[in-house]
């Protein structure tokens, strides 16, 4: 996994609550079998005019104007400003993919769904909550102020605005210490191998039906 | 010990080893697997040389893409196609019990789970799918996981996880005739809110949901994902064994004997303390209908679309003008003067033997509305829908002008060809109306399968107490 420590980046404003995890990408692009690709097709029902299907040339698309991330300004973003519920609904975690191969590396939100929020960090994504009136004051910061950029410190736990202001975020201590180091989960999980082979032992005496 | 709740108890059992910090290795039990989800955790699994850990705790099942109708005929969606391949491929290497495409016991990976007994009480169970909340109903700890989670269980049979806060939902009291238990969980999400139960796992208690039927306590548990709770639980009782009892991956014998005795400790001890209790009235929920893009916009079927104008928190006003404006409804209209243009029942929601009877019932002598360009059921598997054959159910949808389909996901989430234009307006039982849901621009308005039969038949949205 890709690790995240320092970010500098571009913030761009995505101004509803309740985002679901089905618009941030669309389920006919859930056929695909890959990891990868998945960024051209980001928002696609809000920041395309036709309607996509897997395997068009999104470059020759009609482009929505109306779509915040379609607007010159915010070319480039990697910080996303979101609100309130951002990524529930489905578990898929195509959406976490399609958030980082379109270039975001940071989230920034009142709160997220559960599933969502779990699947950003096995993907280098950095979901990060601040209260709600922060948000809204970021929201309004990066609207009135072209070319807008925000530093996210993992390490120290702070979002920094342009203007010197610094936030604390709080964030798991053993989920900072796997993004800070790009860790594997699987590869930490099997240092335990001896711990589940006694555990699944213990079980078999204790609840043989379940290995039946 | 001090007084235990349900979830705590569940929680407990699974724990190969804590970090500290409280990030837990929890032991997985059942291992539920679908087509879409899947294909990138076998694909990490290849590149990293490892095998699935235990294939024995593994089941899966395409749901999602297969075709509704003409089976025969294969997938014609290439990309579908290849999805369900894929896994087809997937699970005959690595020798996983896979129920393919025309096997009679192919359904939504939700429905077959219960439907076999693959899904225990006390199991811990996941699948890479948000509504496995529905196993919950079975006093098992089931939630969705992502797929780099899904691949994480295939090779260490364990979910890097962290303990919940608990919730309990009491719902004391009579439900009315004509109110089930989707009608429950849209009072309980337009209660607490789609980000309410975030964070938490939910108990649902109290003298209505012990007397739901399994199918309804599975409807309730599929929706506490709508109310942002990875884990929606009920405790065991009767209900629950004698459902379980017989089923074909159940235990049998002195081993039923044996597991039952202790199911029956699953429950919530007296004076268990729940971070969170809210309590609802079962008498005073009616037959609902959403109105918006979001299953927390919910309103009586005898009441109107709410006036976003009344509302005073600006960003759900923003919300909610959006909803209508997607909706293509306006403030204070009446519900009952909704007409609609296609029915879906069907869906990990309300697809099983229990739903179908319900809309039979009221579809029975009756014919589809004029203006109800489609209505169809779709069986949660192939065993609920040769049940309802059995019970002659097909036939009273099919005279009513309903199709009868194939069982799968279908129109829940039209990955297949089954889906809503653009502007069409559907009664459906399934769980999300989001944009989009049902195919682009298409709009959803969720009920339950009474009230989706009574619709068919009206033409637009009626009281189903009243038919
Ligand atoms: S029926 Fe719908 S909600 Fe259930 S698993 Fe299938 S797509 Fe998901």
């Amino acid at each position: 996994m890709e690790k995240f420590t320092r970010l500098e980046g571009l913030a761009a404003p995505l101004d509803r609550a309740n985002v679901d995890t089905d618009a941030i990408i669309p389920k006919q692009f859930l056929k695909s079998i890959k990891r990868t690709g998945f960024g051209p097709n980001l928002f696609d029902e809000w920041r395309y005019l036709d309607h996509g299907e897997p395997g068009m040339d999104n470059s020759r698309r009609p482009l929505n104007p109306n779509f915040v991330l379609n607007q010159p300004r915010y070319r480039g973003a990697q910080v996303l400003l979101a609100r309130e519920n951002f990524g529930c609904g489905s578990s898929r975690e195509h959406a976490p993919w399609a958030l980082a191969d379109y270039g975001f590396r940071a989230i920034i939100a009142p709160g997220y769904a559960d599933i969502f929020y779990n699947n950003c960090f096995k993907n280098g994504l950095l979901p990060i909550v601040l209260e709600p009136a922060l948000v809204d004051r970021l929201f309004g910061e990066t609207e009135a102020t072209p070319g807008y950029r925000l530093v996210v410190d993992l390490e120290g736990q702070t979002v920094s605005t342009p203007a010197g202001e610094v936030f604390r975020f709080a964030v798991d201590e053993f989920r900072k210490h796997c993004l800070l180091n790009g860790l594997d989960d699987i590869g930490l999980t099997l240092r335990h191998v001896d711990k589940i082979r006694a555990y699944e032992e213990r079980r078999r005496r204790e609840a043989p039906w379940l290995f039946a | 010990m001090s007084a235990q709740t349900l979830y705590d108890k569940l929680w407990q059992q699974h724990v190969v080893h804590e970090e500290a910090g409280g990030t837990t290795l929890l032991y997985i039990d059942r291992h539920l697997v679908h087509e879409v989800t899947s294909p990138q955790a076998f694909e990490g699994l290849r590149l990293a040389g490892r095998k699935p850990w235990r294939t024995a705790s593994v089941l899966a099942v395409a749901d999602h893409n297969v075709p509704t109708k003409d089976r025969q005929d294969g997938i014609k969606d290439p990309v579908s196609r290849l999805q369900v391949e894929t896994l087809d491929r997937n699970c005959a290497d690595f020798a996983i019990n896979e129920f393919r495409m025309g096997d009679a016991r192919q359904g939504i990976v939700h429905v077959v789970g219960p439907e076999q007994g693959a899904t225990l009480p006390g199991m811990t169970v996941v699948c890479g799918d948000s509504h496995t909340s529905t196993h919950g109903a079975f006093a098992a700890l089931a939630f969705g996981i992502g797929t780099s989670e899904v691949e994480h269980v295939l090779a260490t049979q364990c979910l890097m996880t962290k303990k919940s806060k608990v919730m309990q939902i009491m719902v004391d009291g009579r439900l009315g005739k004509g109110v089930t238990a989707k009608d429950v969980a849209l009072a309980v999400i337009g209660e607490i809110g789609t980000a309410g139960g975030t964070g938490y796992a939910v108990e649902f208690a109290g003298s209505a949901i012990r007397s739901l039927s399994m199918e309804g306590r599975m409807t309730l548990c599929n929706m506490a994902i709508e109310a942002g709770a990875r884990a929606g639980m009920v405790a065991v009782d009767e209900t629950t064994l004698s459902y379980v009892r017989g089923r074909p991956f159940a235990p049998r014998g002195e081993l039923w004997d044996r597991a039952a005795a202790y199911w029956r400790t699953l429950v919530s001890d007296p004076g268990a303390r729940f971070d969170r209790v809210v309590r609802l009235d079962a008498a005073r929920i009616a037959p609902l209908v959403t109105w918006g893009t979001s299953p927390e916009m919910v309103a009586a079927v005898d009441g109107r679309v709410p006036d976003p104008a009344r509302e005073p928190d600006p960003v759900k006003r923003d919300g909610m003008e959006r909803a209508l404006a997607y909706m293509g409804l306006a403030p204070n209209t009446p519900i009952a003067e909704i007409a609609i243009d296609k029915v879906f029942i069907g869906s990990c929601t309300n697809s099983r033997i229990e739903d179908l009877r319900a809309a039979a019932q009221v579809v029975r002598g009756r014919r589809l509305a004029a203006n109800v360009r489609l209505a169809m059921v779709v069986p949660g598997s192939g065993l609920v829908k040769r049940q309802a054959e059995q019970e002659g159910l097909d036939q009273v949808f099919i005279a009513a002008g309903f199709e009868w389909r194939e069982p799968g996901c279908s129109m829940c989430l039209a990955m297949n060809a089954d889906r809503l234009e653009p502007g069409e307006r559907c009664a459906s039982t399934s769980n999300r109306n989001f944009e989009g849901r049902q195919g682009p621009g298409g709009r959803t308005h969720l009920v339950s399968p009474a009230m989706a039969a009574a619709a068919a038949v009206a033409g637009r949205f009626v009281d189903v107490r009243r038919i």
